[in-house]
Protein backbone atom coordinates (compact mmCIF):
# COMPACT_ATOMS: atom_id res chain seq x y z
CA UNK A 1 0.00 0.00 0.00
CA UNK A 2 2.70 2.47 0.69
CA UNK A 3 4.74 4.09 -1.89
CA UNK A 4 1.76 2.68 -4.56
CA UNK A 5 1.63 6.26 -5.84
CA UNK A 6 3.23 9.71 -5.55
CA UNK A 7 0.04 11.13 -3.14
CA UNK A 8 0.61 7.55 -0.75
CA UNK A 9 0.99 8.80 2.82
CA UNK A 10 4.73 8.11 4.20
CA UNK A 11 2.32 7.89 7.39
CA UNK A 12 1.16 4.74 9.09
CA UNK A 13 -2.38 3.38 8.94
CA UNK A 14 -4.49 3.71 12.03
CA UNK A 15 -8.59 2.44 12.15
CA UNK A 16 -10.80 4.53 13.90
CA UNK A 17 -13.38 3.22 16.17
CA UNK A 18 -15.77 5.80 17.79
CA UNK A 19 -18.28 5.44 20.75
CA UNK A 20 -21.52 7.06 19.94
CA UNK A 21 -23.07 8.02 23.11
CA UNK A 22 -22.69 6.71 26.68
CA UNK A 23 -22.82 3.12 27.31
CA UNK A 24 -22.33 2.05 23.69
CA UNK A 25 -19.32 0.40 22.86
CA UNK A 26 -17.01 1.48 20.48
CA UNK A 27 -17.34 1.33 16.62
CA UNK A 28 -15.01 0.97 13.76
CA UNK A 29 -15.95 3.79 11.46
CA UNK A 30 -12.85 4.29 9.13
CA UNK A 31 -9.11 4.65 8.77
CA UNK A 32 -6.55 7.18 8.62
CA UNK A 33 -2.57 8.32 8.09
CA UNK A 34 -0.96 9.78 10.94
CA UNK A 35 2.56 10.02 12.25
CA UNK A 36 2.00 9.11 15.22
CA UNK A 37 -0.77 7.79 17.47
CA UNK A 38 -1.43 11.33 19.10
CA UNK A 39 -1.67 13.07 15.65
CA UNK A 40 -4.16 10.17 14.57
CA UNK A 41 -6.38 10.83 17.44
CA UNK A 42 -6.19 14.41 16.69
CA UNK A 43 -7.10 14.04 12.99
CA UNK A 44 -9.91 11.53 14.13
CA UNK A 45 -11.28 13.88 15.38
CA UNK A 46 -11.21 16.41 12.35
CA UNK A 47 -12.40 13.76 10.09
CA UNK A 48 -14.88 11.65 11.72
CA UNK A 49 -16.67 13.61 14.62
CA UNK A 50 -17.21 17.00 12.68
CA UNK A 51 -21.15 16.53 13.63
CA UNK A 52 -21.32 15.24 17.22
CA UNK A 53 -21.04 11.67 16.07
CA UNK A 54 -18.84 10.58 18.99
CA UNK A 55 -17.92 10.90 22.98
CA UNK A 56 -15.31 9.02 22.67
CA UNK A 57 -11.98 7.85 19.82
CA UNK A 58 -9.80 4.82 19.97
CA UNK A 59 -7.30 4.16 17.41
CA UNK A 60 -5.15 1.33 16.39
CA UNK A 61 -2.28 0.90 14.06
CA UNK A 62 -3.48 -1.01 11.37
CA UNK A 63 -0.85 -3.23 11.42
CA UNK A 64 -1.68 -4.95 14.82
CA UNK A 65 -5.29 -6.04 13.34
CA UNK A 66 -4.74 -9.75 12.21
CA UNK A 67 -7.54 -10.39 10.10
CA UNK A 68 -9.00 -13.75 8.90
CA UNK A 69 -8.15 -14.87 5.54
CA UNK A 70 -11.37 -14.41 3.22
CA UNK A 71 -10.28 -17.96 2.16
CA UNK A 72 -10.60 -19.24 5.36
CA UNK A 73 -14.69 -18.14 4.86
CA UNK A 74 -16.20 -21.50 4.20
CA UNK A 75 -14.52 -23.73 7.32
CA UNK A 76 -14.61 -20.94 9.79
CA UNK A 77 -18.60 -19.39 9.38
CA UNK A 78 -20.26 -21.47 7.25
CA UNK A 79 -21.08 -24.17 9.50
CA UNK A 80 -23.00 -22.17 12.38
CA UNK A 81 -25.45 -21.16 9.27
CA UNK A 82 -27.70 -24.18 10.04
CA UNK A 83 -27.23 -24.15 14.07
CA UNK A 84 -30.07 -21.08 14.30
CA UNK A 85 -30.69 -22.30 17.63
CA UNK A 86 -27.74 -20.89 19.12
CA UNK A 87 -29.37 -17.55 19.04
CA UNK A 88 -30.72 -16.30 21.81
CA UNK A 89 -34.08 -15.52 19.49
CA UNK A 90 -36.23 -17.99 21.55
CA UNK A 91 -36.64 -15.80 24.64
CA UNK A 92 -39.06 -13.34 25.03
CA UNK A 93 -37.48 -10.13 26.15
CA UNK A 94 -39.41 -7.74 28.30
CA UNK A 95 -40.03 -4.62 27.03
CA UNK A 96 -38.82 -2.63 29.86
CA UNK A 97 -35.17 -3.90 29.56
CA UNK A 98 -35.23 -1.71 26.41
CA UNK A 99 -32.00 -2.27 24.56
CA UNK A 100 -29.31 -5.11 24.94
CA UNK B 1 -12.60 60.51 18.56
CA UNK B 2 -13.97 58.13 21.79
CA UNK B 3 -16.99 56.45 20.52
CA UNK B 4 -19.95 55.67 22.64
CA UNK B 5 -20.21 52.36 24.02
CA UNK B 6 -22.69 51.04 21.64
CA UNK B 7 -20.41 51.76 18.26
CA UNK B 8 -17.27 50.48 20.41
CA UNK B 9 -19.67 47.08 20.53
CA UNK B 10 -19.55 47.31 17.24
CA UNK B 11 -16.21 48.09 16.19
CA UNK B 12 -15.22 45.04 18.43
CA UNK B 13 -17.52 42.81 16.29
CA UNK B 14 -16.36 44.11 13.13
CA UNK B 15 -12.84 43.45 14.07
CA UNK B 16 -13.38 39.85 15.61
CA UNK B 17 -15.60 39.03 12.53
CA UNK B 18 -13.43 40.21 10.42
CA UNK B 19 -10.56 38.37 11.83
CA UNK B 20 -12.45 35.40 11.66
CA UNK B 21 -14.08 35.70 7.76
CA UNK B 22 -10.47 36.81 6.19
CA UNK B 23 -8.36 33.85 7.94
CA UNK B 24 -11.26 31.43 7.22
CA UNK B 25 -11.02 32.19 3.51
CA UNK B 26 -7.43 32.04 3.64
CA UNK B 27 -7.52 28.50 4.86
CA UNK B 28 -10.22 27.77 2.78
CA UNK B 29 -8.30 28.27 -0.10
CA UNK B 30 -6.52 24.81 0.96
CA UNK B 31 -9.79 22.58 0.05
CA UNK B 32 -8.48 20.22 -2.03
CA UNK B 33 -4.87 20.80 -2.00
CA UNK B 34 -3.33 20.40 1.52
CA UNK B 35 -0.47 18.06 1.54
CA UNK B 36 -2.35 15.11 2.87
CA UNK B 37 -5.87 14.22 3.06
CA UNK B 38 -6.43 14.23 6.95
CA UNK B 39 -4.43 17.83 6.62
CA UNK B 40 -6.95 18.87 4.18
CA UNK B 41 -9.72 17.76 6.17
CA UNK B 42 -8.84 19.53 9.50
CA UNK B 43 -8.07 22.79 7.81
CA UNK B 44 -11.36 22.93 5.87
CA UNK B 45 -13.01 22.32 9.33
CA UNK B 46 -11.14 25.06 10.77
CA UNK B 47 -11.78 27.71 7.90
CA UNK B 48 -15.81 26.53 8.39
CA UNK B 49 -15.43 27.16 12.14
CA UNK B 50 -14.06 30.27 11.77
CA UNK B 51 -16.20 31.77 9.19
CA UNK B 52 -19.08 30.48 11.46
CA UNK B 53 -17.47 32.80 13.97
CA UNK B 54 -17.47 35.85 11.74
CA UNK B 55 -21.16 35.25 11.00
CA UNK B 56 -21.99 35.43 14.40
CA UNK B 57 -19.43 38.81 15.00
CA UNK B 58 -21.03 40.55 11.90
CA UNK B 59 -24.37 39.67 12.68
CA UNK B 60 -23.68 40.97 15.79
CA UNK B 61 -21.72 44.37 14.35
CA UNK B 62 -25.01 44.78 11.82
CA UNK B 63 -26.64 45.18 14.72
CA UNK B 64 -25.26 47.02 16.40
CA UNK B 65 -24.92 49.68 13.29
CA UNK B 66 -28.73 49.35 13.23
CA UNK B 67 -28.61 50.51 9.68
CA UNK B 68 -29.47 46.98 8.34
CA UNK B 69 -26.80 45.16 7.05
CA UNK B 70 -26.62 42.00 7.26
CA UNK B 71 -23.47 39.56 7.98
CA UNK B 72 -23.37 39.13 4.74
CA UNK B 73 -23.92 42.45 3.44
CA UNK B 74 -20.82 42.88 6.19
CA UNK B 75 -18.72 39.88 4.47
CA UNK B 76 -19.22 40.71 0.61
CA UNK B 77 -20.89 44.23 0.17
CA UNK B 78 -17.40 45.87 1.78
CA UNK B 79 -14.47 47.27 -0.55
CA UNK B 80 -10.60 46.46 1.47
CA UNK B 81 -10.69 50.04 2.91
CA UNK B 82 -13.26 49.24 4.94
CA UNK B 83 -12.52 45.78 6.44
CA UNK B 84 -10.63 45.88 9.90
CA UNK B 85 -8.99 42.61 10.81
CA UNK B 86 -5.29 42.43 10.90
CA UNK B 87 -2.50 41.97 8.19
CA UNK B 88 -1.66 38.87 9.57
CA UNK B 89 -4.53 37.24 8.59
CA UNK B 90 -4.55 38.15 5.20
CA UNK B 91 -0.93 37.08 3.92
CA UNK B 92 -0.94 34.75 1.11
CA UNK B 93 0.42 30.87 1.83
CA UNK B 94 3.92 30.64 -0.44
CA UNK B 95 4.16 27.31 1.68
CA UNK B 96 2.19 25.22 4.42
CA UNK B 97 4.53 26.20 7.01
CA UNK B 98 3.21 29.81 6.54
CA UNK B 99 -0.04 28.62 6.70
CA UNK B 100 0.77 26.72 10.15
CA UNK B 101 2.81 29.53 11.36
CA UNK B 102 0.15 32.15 10.85
CA UNK B 103 -2.35 29.88 12.17
CA UNK B 104 -0.11 29.59 15.45
CA UNK B 105 -0.12 33.41 15.80
CA UNK B 106 -3.36 33.95 15.69
CA UNK B 107 -4.68 31.24 17.45
CA UNK B 108 -2.63 31.65 20.55
CA UNK B 109 -4.19 35.46 20.73
CA UNK B 110 -7.38 34.65 19.39
CA UNK B 111 -8.38 31.73 22.40
CA UNK B 112 -6.79 34.28 24.93
CA UNK B 113 -8.86 37.03 23.80
CA UNK B 114 -11.90 34.76 23.48
CA UNK B 115 -11.55 33.37 26.81
CA UNK B 116 -11.33 37.16 28.06
CA UNK B 117 -14.43 38.41 26.50
CA UNK B 118 -16.43 35.78 27.97
CA UNK B 119 -16.30 37.85 31.18
CA UNK B 120 -16.83 41.03 29.07
CA UNK B 121 -19.47 43.70 30.69
CA UNK B 122 -21.11 43.61 27.78
CA UNK B 123 -23.84 40.75 27.50
CA UNK B 124 -23.80 40.40 23.22
CA UNK B 125 -20.12 40.31 23.19
CA UNK B 126 -19.72 37.69 25.63
CA UNK B 127 -22.86 35.44 24.31
CA UNK B 128 -21.01 35.55 20.88
CA UNK B 129 -17.10 34.93 22.54
CA UNK B 130 -19.25 31.82 24.52
CA UNK B 131 -19.64 30.30 21.04
CA UNK B 132 -16.37 30.63 20.06
CA UNK B 133 -13.84 29.74 22.92
CA UNK B 134 -14.19 26.06 22.77
CA UNK B 135 -13.19 25.91 19.12
CA UNK B 136 -10.44 28.64 19.21
CA UNK B 137 -9.13 26.16 22.12
CA UNK B 138 -8.83 23.19 20.34
CA UNK B 139 -7.06 25.43 17.30
CA UNK B 140 -5.00 26.88 19.22
CA UNK B 141 -4.05 23.06 20.81
CA UNK B 142 -3.82 21.65 17.18
CA UNK B 143 -1.95 24.61 15.55
CA UNK B 144 0.93 24.65 18.26
CA UNK B 145 1.57 20.53 18.29
CA UNK B 146 2.05 21.35 14.41
CA UNK B 147 4.48 24.03 15.32
CA UNK B 148 6.55 22.02 17.43
CA UNK B 149 6.58 18.46 15.16
CA UNK B 150 7.55 20.77 12.14
CA UNK B 151 10.09 22.81 14.25
CA UNK B 152 11.31 20.01 15.58
CA UNK B 153 11.25 17.69 12.38
CA UNK B 154 13.11 16.91 9.82
CA UNK B 155 16.26 19.91 8.47
CA UNK B 156 13.68 21.05 6.15
CA UNK B 157 10.86 21.04 7.71
CA UNK B 158 12.52 23.05 10.47
CA UNK B 159 14.09 25.91 8.12
CA UNK B 160 10.66 26.45 6.52
CA UNK B 161 9.04 26.67 10.02
CA UNK B 162 11.82 29.52 10.74
CA UNK B 163 11.43 31.00 7.73
CA UNK B 164 7.69 31.00 8.18
CA UNK B 165 8.23 32.88 11.95
CA UNK B 166 10.53 35.44 10.43
CA UNK B 167 8.22 36.36 7.78
CA UNK B 168 5.12 36.40 10.17
CA UNK B 169 6.02 37.97 13.00
CA UNK B 170 6.11 41.50 12.15
CA UNK B 171 2.48 41.47 11.30
CA UNK B 172 1.60 39.18 15.09
CA UNK B 173 2.41 42.17 17.13
CA UNK B 174 -0.95 44.09 15.45
CA UNK B 175 -2.82 42.14 17.61
CA UNK B 176 -1.66 43.50 20.60
CA UNK B 177 -1.16 47.34 19.94
CA UNK B 178 -4.23 48.66 21.11
CA UNK B 179 -5.54 51.93 19.29
CA UNK B 180 -7.99 54.82 21.14
CA UNK B 181 -11.13 52.21 20.52
CA UNK B 182 -9.07 49.28 22.00
CA UNK B 183 -8.41 51.49 25.07
CA UNK B 184 -12.13 52.46 25.44
CA UNK B 185 -12.72 49.10 25.14
CA UNK B 186 -10.70 47.85 27.88
CA UNK B 187 -11.49 51.18 29.99
CA UNK B 188 -15.08 50.16 29.67
CA UNK B 189 -14.43 46.66 30.39
CA UNK B 190 -16.01 45.32 27.40
CA UNK B 191 -12.79 43.44 26.61
CA UNK B 192 -9.46 42.92 28.18
CA UNK B 193 -5.97 45.38 28.14
CA UNK B 194 -4.46 44.03 24.99
CA UNK B 195 -0.71 45.16 26.31
CA UNK B 196 -1.78 42.79 29.22
CA UNK B 197 -3.29 40.10 27.20
CA UNK B 198 -0.29 40.23 25.32
CA UNK B 199 2.24 39.25 27.95
CA UNK B 200 -0.07 36.33 28.80
CA UNK B 201 -0.02 35.55 24.67
CA UNK B 202 3.97 35.80 24.69
CA UNK B 203 4.70 33.23 27.19
CA UNK B 204 2.58 30.84 25.73
CA UNK B 205 4.06 31.46 22.81
CA UNK B 206 7.35 31.12 24.14
CA UNK B 207 6.94 27.83 25.43
CA UNK B 208 5.48 26.41 22.28
CA UNK B 209 8.54 28.02 20.03
CA UNK B 210 11.16 26.64 22.75
CA UNK B 211 9.61 23.26 21.86
CA UNK B 212 9.98 23.58 18.75
CA UNK B 213 13.25 24.53 18.66
CA UNK B 214 12.73 27.78 16.71
CA UNK B 215 14.15 31.39 17.56
CA UNK B 216 11.81 34.56 18.26
CA UNK B 217 13.22 37.11 15.76
CA UNK B 218 14.09 40.06 18.72
CA UNK B 219 13.65 44.03 17.46
CA UNK B 220 11.42 43.76 14.87
CA UNK B 221 9.10 46.18 13.82
CA UNK B 222 5.57 46.16 13.96
CA UNK B 223 3.28 45.81 10.49
CA UNK B 224 0.25 47.41 11.00
CA UNK B 225 -2.26 48.80 9.27
CA UNK B 226 -5.52 46.81 8.98
CA UNK B 227 -7.43 47.65 12.22
CA UNK B 228 -8.34 51.33 10.26
CA UNK B 229 -8.62 49.65 7.01
CA UNK B 230 -5.07 50.21 5.18
CA UNK B 231 -4.42 46.16 4.23
CA UNK B 232 -1.64 44.85 2.04
CA UNK B 233 -2.54 44.23 -1.51
CA UNK B 234 -2.93 40.50 -0.40
CA UNK B 235 -6.62 41.41 1.27
CA UNK B 236 -7.66 42.49 -2.43
CA UNK B 237 -7.16 39.51 -4.55
CA UNK B 238 -8.93 37.35 -1.78
CA UNK B 239 -11.94 39.69 -1.40
CA UNK B 240 -12.10 39.72 -5.56
CA UNK B 241 -12.35 36.10 -5.10
CA UNK B 242 -14.62 35.88 -2.21
CA UNK B 243 -16.91 38.76 -3.74
CA UNK B 244 -17.49 37.69 -7.17
CA UNK B 245 -20.36 35.89 -6.63
CA UNK B 246 -22.56 38.61 -5.00
CA UNK B 247 -20.65 41.70 -6.73
CA UNK B 248 -21.64 39.82 -9.89
CA UNK B 249 -25.27 38.79 -9.16
CA UNK B 250 -26.29 41.17 -6.18
CA UNK B 251 -29.18 39.61 -3.80
CA UNK B 252 -28.35 35.78 -5.05
CA UNK B 253 -29.53 33.47 -2.98
CA UNK B 254 -28.54 29.52 -2.76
Amino acid sequence: MSGASSSASPWPLWEVFIRGQAGISHRHVGSLHAADAETALCNARDVYTRRGEGVSIWVVPSAAILATDPDDHDQLFDAAQSKIYRHPSFFEVPEEIGHM
Amino acid sequence: MVLADPALVGVLGLRMGDNALILGQRLSEWCGHAPVLEEDIATANIALDLIGQASNWLKLAGEVEGGGRSADDLAFLRDAREFTNVLLVEQPDPDFAHTLMRQYLFDSWHAEMLDRLVDSTEARIAEVAAKSAKEAAYHRRRSADLIVRLGDGSEESHARMQAALDALYPFAGELDQPDDCDKALAAAAIAPDLGELAGEVASARTIVFGRAGLSVPTDVPVRSGGKSGLHSEALGYLLAEMQILQRSHPGAKW
